[in-house]
């Protein structure tokens, strides 16, 4: 077993787990806080808080799981922790 | 198909080219169909062709998975690929409330109704950074698994279950029940009949292959609910704004409609007090209800049994990851559609009222308000639009009713905007059945993996790890499968008499998951420190808390905390819950060190699962 490291992964993937919280709370929460003043701009019809909703926040997050599950990947074999295969 | 595979080996060497011939295949019945109606096929063979055949599909491949395996029975032997498992989860996750119902509360709702569209996708992101790849290192049979093994021993096991019960029973109800509606409106059955219709076809799926089962079919419904969602929208789009892409050609719609607004309101057709803005937010829920409500809804999401097992299947924990980016692609495909859909709809009825059409001549100028007015699904002047004689007689009952059709005079059902956009469209009766039989799909695969889960816990959790633990296997595995008939029986028992609001009973089910497990499971991987003694009184404190607050609020007039809806009831549930953890945690002796090295061991992704597959726990 990788006793050697055990602490520096850890704190890697804390790393990585709080990075990824706070993104998620930008997009769930933060960006929506301002809908009054982004539905002032519009965007190919959308008033721009809207969309943010509707789609601009949904795009955020299946792009954010594709790079948190490369990145973790990458921090694991980094660490030697990474399953055979 | 799954019909030419021998071993599974050949099915799982194969699957690209057995899913790519089945969605050919689904493309060429589809086809098919539309040729027979054009040459006179009456409309109900059609809806015959499409419930039926599709049933017969996913029964097929229900009991060609048919295992005798525990492994394969509980966790589909994990060997479920990431994209494979992202369909299955994401057909497993879409219910019949998402398929029908999302659209129509974005229709009636606008911005406000998009909580649903937010809360629902991103929960995912806390399921992947969060829990699914420790949970598939633990490599449990079920949730409850993980809680008896964390926090040492049967009292939070239980607790476990409850919860597990009390969320995904009544979600269930809910998906039996739309089924039967579907069934309904599309075999001209009884509602009751139909309901058992639905259960069969249910059952079938699940009864002999458990989560194996379940999984091949789930991936064949996700197949058929995502065409049967996108090609009616998408012939619309094109047909209106000359681009076949909705989500993009939506936004147009969207300004549109803010123009019709301004005219209704002008020209009084409109009343502004019932008049929803569509992209104005905060008209129905104050700011504060709508986080808290995408709060709630993304908690309960990264709580919910019958979604975190699903990541039980996959061969690897790297493969966890990945399965649930993949997972939330294919559902981010169906949810931001339905913003499209709702935006279609409302530009059509709006230039209908600005039109200002006769109430006489409404059967001439939208005929489809007839078709699901007869179902009880559309009203002009509070009457049911089965008949014209029957709208007109309602409205003349208004004082000072101008006789032309008004915003206020139009109750459209949530669940009448899906259905109805082929007919709004102009697009023939198969596109009609294609929608039926992907609400069906829909509706199936969330009820399956609902009482797959129920009756894992019961059979797996109750009966083999606290009454027998010596049973052998196959008893095991009968056990699991009466308990299922029992469970889904009981369930489709309800569903014939459950009134309430479908999405009520859905939100319910959320914050009563996101309340009872989500403190407990976060921190019995991210936090050493949480004794069982904190966990078993947090868990039981979240539930109850959030329990007492939606039963009180709804049926007792018991006044709002803070003015917050019991929608959001999981977020006082959330606060009791972490809080407990904590404090009892602090006054309590620290968990032992053998259970500091298990949590270390499922923090990382190589080595052995703590529990093994053949049952035996090996950790202590």
């Amino acid at each position: 077993m990788a006793q050697g490291t055990p602490d520096r992964y850890w704190s890697r993937t804390s790393t990585l787990m709080w990075i990824m919280l706070v993104l998620w709370f930008f997009f769930s929460f933060g960006v929506h806080f301002f809908v009054n003043d982004l539905n002032k701009f519009t965007m190919f019809g959308f008033p721009v808080g809207f969309y943010m909703a509707a789609q601009g926040s949904l795009i955020a997050f299946v792009v954010m799981l594709f790079l948190f599950a490369s990145r973790q990947d990458t921090i694991d074999r980094e660490e030697g922790v990474a399953e055979d295969n | 198909m799954a019909t030419q595979t021998s071993g599974s080996g050949g099915f799982l060497n194969n699957l690209g080219k057995i899913y790519g011939l089945y969605t050919g295949g689904f493309f060429g019945f589809v086809l098919l169909l539309a040729v027979a109606e054009q040459m006179g096929l009456p409309k109900k063979f059609i809806g015959y062709g499409f419930v039926f055949l599709t049933i017969a599909v996913y029964a097929l491949i229900g009991v060609l998975s048919r295992t005798m395996d525990s492994g394969e029975y509980y966790v589909a032997g994990r060997t479920v690929p990431a994209f494979y498992n992202g369909m299955a989860t994401g057909s497993d996750w879409m219910s019949a409330a998402s398929f029908i119902g999302m659209a129509g509360s974005l229709y009636l709702q606008g911005y406000d109704g998009l909580a649903f569209v937010l809360g629902w996708t991103g929960g995912y992101v806390l399921v992947a950074i969060l829990i699914a790849p420790f949970l598939r290192k633990f490599g449990a049979y079920t949730v409850p698994d993980f809680f008896s093994e964390r926090y040492g021993g049967g009292l939070a096991r239980f607790l476990a279950v409850i919860v597990l019960i009390v969320c995904s029973f009544t979600y269930v109800v809910a998906q039996i029940r739309g089924t039967g509606l579907i069934a309904q409106q599309f075999l001209d059955m009884p509602y009751n009949v139909a309901v058992y219709v639905g259960l069969g076809g249910i059952l079938l799926c699940s009864m002999l292959g458990g989560m194996k089962a379940v999984t091949w079919t789930q991936v064949a419904q996700y197949i058929v609910l995502i065409i049967a969602y996108l090609t009616p929208v998408v012939i619309l789009s094109a047909k209106k704004f000359g681009l076949p892409i909705p989500q993009f050609t939506y936004g147009q719609a969207i300004s549109q409609i803010g123009a019709l607004e301004q005219n209704m309101l002008q020209q009084g057709l409109a009343d502004a007090k019932t008049l929803k803005l569509h992209a104005v937010p905060f008209q129905i829920r104050d700011p504060l209800n709508y986080f808290l409500l995408i709060l709630c809804l993304m908690v309960g999401t990264a709580s919910l049994p019958h979604i975190l097992m699903r990541y039980f299947t996959t061969p690897s924990v790297r493969e966890a990851r990945k399965s649930v980016a993949w997972s939330l692609f294919f559902i981010f495909l169906l949810y931001f559609t339905a913003p499209a859909y709702a935006a279609f709809a409302k530009l059509e009825v709006y230039s209908l009222i600005n039109s200002k059409v006769p109430i006489a001549e409404l059967q001439n100028k939208a005929a489809w308000l007839f078709t699901y007015g007869k179902y009880g699904l559309v009203k002009v002047c509070g009457a049911n639009a089965d008949a014209l004689q029957s709208i007109i007689a309602a409205c003349g009952k208004i004082a000072n009713h101008p006789g032309i059709l008004r915003h206020q005079d139009l109750v459209l059902h949530p669940d009448s905007i899906v259905l109805s956009t082929p007919e709004i469209a102009g697009l023939p009766y198969v596109i009609v059945g294609l929608v039926a039989a992907g609400g069906l799909a829909a509706a199936l695969s969330t009820a399956d993996g609902l009482l797959l889960a129920i009756a894992n816990a019961l059979s797996h959790d109750v009966y083999y790890k606290m009454i027998a633990p010596n049973s052998p296997t196959s008893t095991r595995l009968i056990i699991a499968r009466v308990l299922l008939l029992v469970v889904a029986v009981i369930a489709a028992w309800c569903a014939t008499w459950f009134p309430p609001d479908i999405l009520i009973l859905v939100s319910w089910a959320f914050s009563l998951a996101a309340a009872g497990i989500f403190p407990a499971l976060v921190l019995g991987v991210w936090w050493k420190g949480a004794t069982s003694a904190g966990a078993v009184v947090g868990m039981a404190a979240g539930f109850l808390v959030t329990g007492f607050y939606m039963v009180a609020t709804h049926w007792y007039k018991f006044p709002l905390w803070f003015g917050i809806s019991n929608l959001a009831a999981g977020t006082f549930g959330l606060i009791v819950g972490f809080a407990t953890i904590f404090a009892i945690s602090l006054v309590t002796p620290k968990p032992s060190q053998a259970v500091r090295d298990m949590i270390d061991a499922t923090r990382r992704p190589r080595g052995a699962p703590i529990m093994q597959d053949k049952g035996a726990a090996v950790a202590h």
